[in-house]
């Protein structure tokens, strides 16, 4: 029988590599893709906690997780279009007009 | 060992070095390949909890839909590898040093509350993780905020399509 413990440890590991990526990358569609790694870690998390104390709550809130990682799929990418159209790149380094 | 135990190891093991390569591959297509194969084995880590309703949705929404639109929009810019200069980027270095910190913190915690985790896995598991029992919650205790999720499905797409197809100046 796997502890919880191990489970958990697991996803924080995951959790770390995508909050990582979106720290020392700097293609935008690839930073995207680490908060899409950092939000899957978390739905482990939420339903081996479920699993192991019979709630199915965790595994709703999964799927609503899922539902608005969707939504910020098609936002997201829409935003890197409009910043490839607007300054030929998408390197976060290059694009800092609303930066002090 | 048992059967169950080596999965889940085998498993994280897949998973943690694909999530690895998907964040140090220099071309985005391979690193969307790479996240692709870290949603499958996530997947198959759900199974291992009995969690099948949630398994498939996995492959179907994450590695199926999203990355596929991730996979076109790398397809319409047409960009070239990005060079990766972590030892000479204090910036980088900064970055991985404070993602260990997160990693240092959450591990901290979890074997911190360690004995107060439930054992083991709860005797009604396999029932609860079925699409059957999950669609009845969500139906019944969850319609409103299920109802909610269409709404913000349909805004998310309107609001993609006036994204990319207005020219800001």
């Amino acid at each position: 029988m796997v502890p919880l413990s191990h489970y958990l440890t697991v996803s924080a590991v995951l959790f770390m590599i995508g909050t990582a990526g979106v720290l020392f990358r700097r293609n935008a569609i690839i930073i995207f893709m680490c908060v899409e790694l950092m939000l899957n870690a978390v739905n482990l998390t939420l339903i081996a906690f479920s699993q192991f104390l019979g709630d199915q709550t965790g595994q709703i809130l999964v799927f609503f997780v899922m539902t608005v990682a969707a939504a910020e799929a098609a936002v997201g990418l829409a935003i890197v279009i409009s910043l490839f159209r607007n300054k030929q790149t998408v390197d976060v380094s290059k694009v800092n007009i609303l930066k002090w | 060992m048992q059967n169950g135990e080596i999965a889940f190891y085998l498993l994280s093991a897949g998973a943690i070095t694909f999530a690895l390569l998907t964040i140090t591959r220099k071309s985005a297509v391979v690193s969307a390949l790479m996240l692709v194969l870290t949603f499958c084995f996530l997947a198959a880590l759900y199974l291992t909890l009995s969690a099948q309703f949630l398994a498939v949705v996995q492959v179907a929404v994450y590695a199926g839909a999203i990355m596929v639109l991730v996979l076109f929009v790398i397809m319409l810019l047409n960009l070239e590898s990005e060079d990766i200069h972590v030892s000479k980027n204090w910036k980088a270095v900064v970055g991985l040093l404070a993602a260990m910190g997160v990693l240092a913190q959450v591990l901290a915690m979890i074997f911190m509350s360690q004995d107060k985790f439930p054992k083991t896995i709860s005797p009604n598991a396999a029932i609860l993780g079925t699409t059957e029992s999950v669609g009845r919650t969500l139906y019944t205790a969850y319609s409103f905020p299920f109802e909610m999720a269409s709404l913000i499905l349909i805004s998310a797409a309107v609001g993609a399509v006036v994204l990319a197809k207005k020219r800001l100046t």
